[in-house]
């Protein structure tokens, strides 16, 4: 009855092309960017802040990021956390001061560093770097694909993480292998560390989440996009009609690492403040990215948030409804919630295998045509 | 609109209800949201301890046994005493399954509701939650674990980790070895197997200072979380024969470490675990061939305390005891109660000085820093000879720093001490602890108190 396109009437090429024909899909996005941007900041709490919109927004990037990669490219990677770890890495060093050692006169090293660079640019370099790195082992792609190129993305899962863990100049010799983020402020606002304000942190990561997801959708939409998908559909017949597989494959590895490497470095920065690679970027990570864009669907912009969301928020609501409400035990809720989100993640792909979005698709198919749906 | 007629209010009355009753049940919701308001409202005085547990996952088997004994310690005090100083205590447990993320999500959820001190009982957490923590004026105790260097209460303020630390662990550790080898230790070699985090990589540092000092090799053995799998470490053990092996695990990794040391027959009373590698837990699954095992102590194992008597009395008997009441007297159940046991005393000390029974968590920091743990005191509390005494002061979080070593006997299944409480070389710490508080202060711009007031 409201969701319908009767009525509207385009009359240029930039009103047809735009991404959300329909007027009530457009005021709806508009609604939620208003609610994104200028309600939530004035009422969130630490609470839900660290427990569920950071956490959200991050692994929404993510996903965006891999979906870029496996739903657009069709190339499988399990090295998602591994890249999030470069991301989170490359941002403790730049935040820090980028040091180099130089061997001195008497043959001791002295210490070279750069200032530390202002928490926004440290987030884009982390990206940038994790770009590079994600374009390094994107190389074995143009020979060997599939599951074959899930075993490649796995060992730079398993590399990084090492790497991280044993390269002491990564986290400035700490003792314990751990990074801290310290305090870092844009234009005097405290954005990370422990006295930053719930707002600043949020819409710190809503402007990124905003910027990227507005990036994604622009790109897969255009000329970029069409040749990874083509490569995606079939590479042979992409390479015919004149799609450099070379650069599809590169440049989509390239941007699906920056993405996640942005990722990784707001989870360190803003989200936990302080990461032990193995505990928060070790193969789970990659799998639980994966999972969010399978359920959300792959090759979908929306897929990528319903994914971050189910993932993120089921087991937060789970628990709050069987320990908080019920007042069961919490290890019994623990288990159960394995149970259950295991249970809705099968139901799920057995309704709709394409995922979220393409329920959402569907519904909205059906609501275009109501009151007569077939 | 079709379903106008069905009012949300009625909804609970049977169908047909008489005006009378669609009343009275409406009486009774209001009377039941008042009573739910009346009961969350700050006129009830109580005080708060949340317990971060973990009863799920590879790190289960030591996670249930100190979370039982915290709980039921706070029991007995509620059933016995009607709480600490006659305010009723709560506990409320989140569980983290020793996940850092969940860790953040268990700080946050529990620390609206008034939470007293922080005991993450995972070093990853701890690490977490410092710097948060710190900022919200909410004490942390991590027991023997997390930041070695928080011993520091010049620089970390709302920190403590008494009764003793890694450090003093790992230095204990060397001392026992000395004493076995007559007082020389040089040319010997001794392995580290150690959970390759922050937890397992805190003793390096000491380890390596105290190689320089008394000569010995050191050989450093990382396991990745969760521990399952070390059959390459242990090849290399066997292949390299080191005289000792000291060991940094937590969850199923020491069973599996313990394993592993049994099936290559290397001399089980040269194996020595830190106190989060020693409980009934750890060396029950490998049988026989775990007998001879060692481990640090901070307290003393077993049930012989007159407190089990009143926890029997007021808790087990009632039907209260936590979780499936299977852990009891275990030795990580004894480090559970001893933490509430620290926690409460800590209170209780904070209602003195400030002289109010309703305490605040900075008041409670107070508690914690003038604590004094007397040997009177553990007699009167149910537990004589349960701990050495110690005292908590502004500059030193980090207590005594005394530690036993204790044996497990697999014929009659039981630890027991074999040494005094050993004190750990405070020349190579206290150096190291200065300086790692340091750097900290130094990154987080903290300018250290003054404690000489």
């Amino acid at each position: 009855m409201l969701y319908r396109e009767a009525g509207e009437f385009h009359t240029s090429y930039v009103q047809d092309g735009q991404t959300f024909p329909i007027r009530f899909d457009r005021y709806a996005y508009y609604a939620v960017l208003v609610i994104g941007f200028l309600v939530i900041p004035f009422v969130i709490n630490d609470y839900w802040l660290n427990a569920i919109f950071l956490p959200f927004l991050i692994y929404a990037i993510a996903a965006l990021g891999l979906n870029i990669l496996t739903g657009y490219c069709g190339q499988v990677s399990l090295g998602t956390g591994g890249f999030m770890a470069v991301g989170a890495y490359a941002c403790y060093k730049f935040m820090t001061g980028l040091d180099i050692w130089l061997p001195g006169e008497n043959g001791e090293w002295v210490r070279y560093a750069l200032p530390p660079i202002n928490i926004f640019f440290s987030v884009i370099l982390a990206g940038i770097v994790t770009a590079g790195v994600g374009v390094l082992f994107g190389l074995p792609s143009l020979r060997i694909k599939g599951f074959y190129l899930a075993v490649a993305t796995l060992a730079a899962q398993f590399f990084l993480v090492w790497l991280f863990n044993k390269w002491a100049w990564a986290y400035n010799y700490s003792a314990s292998g751990q990074i801290t983020a310290p305090t870092r402020s844009i234009f005097g606002v405290e954005i990370t560390g422990p006295t930053a304000q719930p707002w600043a942190a949020y819409l710190f990561c809503a402007v990124f989440v905003f910027v990227l997801a507005w990036l994604a959708r622009n790109l897969t939409r255009g000329a970029t996009g069409r040749k990874w998908m083509a490569i995606r559909d079939m590479d042979i017949a992409a390479e015919i009609i004149g799609v450099n597989p070379l650069a599809a494959k590169l440049s989509a590895f390239a941007v699906s690492s920056f993405f996640v490497g942005i990722a990784g470095a707001l989870f360190f920065s803003v989200y936990l403040g302080a990461v032990e690679v193995t505990e928060a970027f070790g193969i789970q990570k990659s799998f639980l990215v994966l999972f969010m864009i399978i359920i959300g669907g792959l090759g979908s912009i929306f897929g990528s948030f319903a994914g971050a969301a189910f993932l993120v928020l089921m087991p937060v609501f789970l628990k709050n409804l069987l320990v908080g409400t019920l007042g069961w035990p919490t290890s019994l809720a623990e288990h159960t919630q394995f149970i259950i989100v295991g249970a809705l993640i099968i139901g799920f792909l057995i309704a709709e295998p394409h995922g979220l979005a393409q329920l959402w698709r569907l519904t909205k198919e059906k609501l275009r045509l109501w009151p007569f749906p077939y | 609109m079709g379903a106008g007629h069905c009012r949300p209010e009625t909804a609970n009355a049977p169908n047909g209800a008489s005006p009378r009753e669609e009343k009275d049940v409406k009486l009774k919701l209001a009377s039941l949201a008042l009573a739910a308001v009346m009961a969350a409202g700050p006129a009830m005085a109580e005080l708060v301890f949340p317990s971060l547990d973990y009863r799920t996952g590879p790190y289960a088997p030591n996670g249930i046994p100190v979370a039982d004994g915290y709980a039921d310690y706070f029991t007995l005090l509620n059933e016995r005493d009607g709480g600490i100083g006659g305010v009723k205590v709560r506990v409320l447990p989140c569980e983290t399954g020793y996940n850092t993320e969940k860790g953040v999500e268990c700080y946050e959820a529990t620390k609206g509701e008034g939470a007293l001190v922080y005991q993450p009982l995972s070093t990853g957490i701890t690490y977490q939650l410092i710097p948060k923590a710190s900022a919200d004026g909410i004490p942390i105790h991590s027991m023997g674990y997390g930041r070695t260097s928080a011993a520091n209460g010049r620089v970390f303020e709302w920190v403590f980790n008494y009764p003793a630390n890694y450090w003093d662990g790992a230095s204990i550790m060397i001392k026992h070895i000395m004493d076995l080898e007559g007082g020389d230790i040089s040319g010997k070699k001794i392995a580290l197997v150690y959970h390759n985090s922050a937890y397992g990589k805190e003793p390096i540092r000491t380890l390596e200072e105290l190689s320089k000092k008394h000569g010995y090799e050191l050989m450093l053995l990382p396991v990745d979380h969760p521990g399952q799998e070390q059959k390459s470490q242990w090849l290399q053990i066997r292949r390299e024969r080191p005289d000792y092996v000291l060991m940094w695990g937590w969850g199923v990794m020491n069973q599996v470490a313990i394993q592993e040391a049994a099936n290559i027959r290397f001399p089980m009373d040269h194996f020595i675990g830190i106190w989060w590698s020693g409980s009934e837990n750890d060396v029950l699954p490998v049988g026989a061939g775990a007998d001879g095992y060692k481990s640090l102590a901070v307290t003393a194992p077993g049930m012989d305390f007159p407190i089990y008597e009143d926890l029997k009395k007021y808790v087990y008997d009632k039907g209260l005891a936590a979780g499936n009441g299977d852990q009891i007297g275990r030795v990580l159940y004894n480090r559970g109660l001893y933490a509430a046991m620290l926690a409460a005393e800590a209170a209780r000390t904070a209602q003195e000085i400030h002289g109010v029974k309703d305490i605040t968590p900075a008041m409670m920091r107070d508690g914690m820093e003038a604590l004094n743990m007397t040997e009177e005191r553990m007699a009167e509390l149910g537990l004589p000879g349960f701990a050495p005494p110690f005292k908590v002061t502004c500059a030193n979080h980090g207590g005594s720093g005394l530690a036993a070593v204790q044996q497990w006997d697999a014929d009659t299944q039981t630890w027991s001490l074999v040494t005094d409480y050993i004190a750990s070389d405070r020349s190579v710490i206290d150096p190291l602890i200065e300086e790692d508080s340091m750097a900290y202060a130094k990154e987080n711009g903290i300018t250290p108190r003054d404690c000489a007031e």
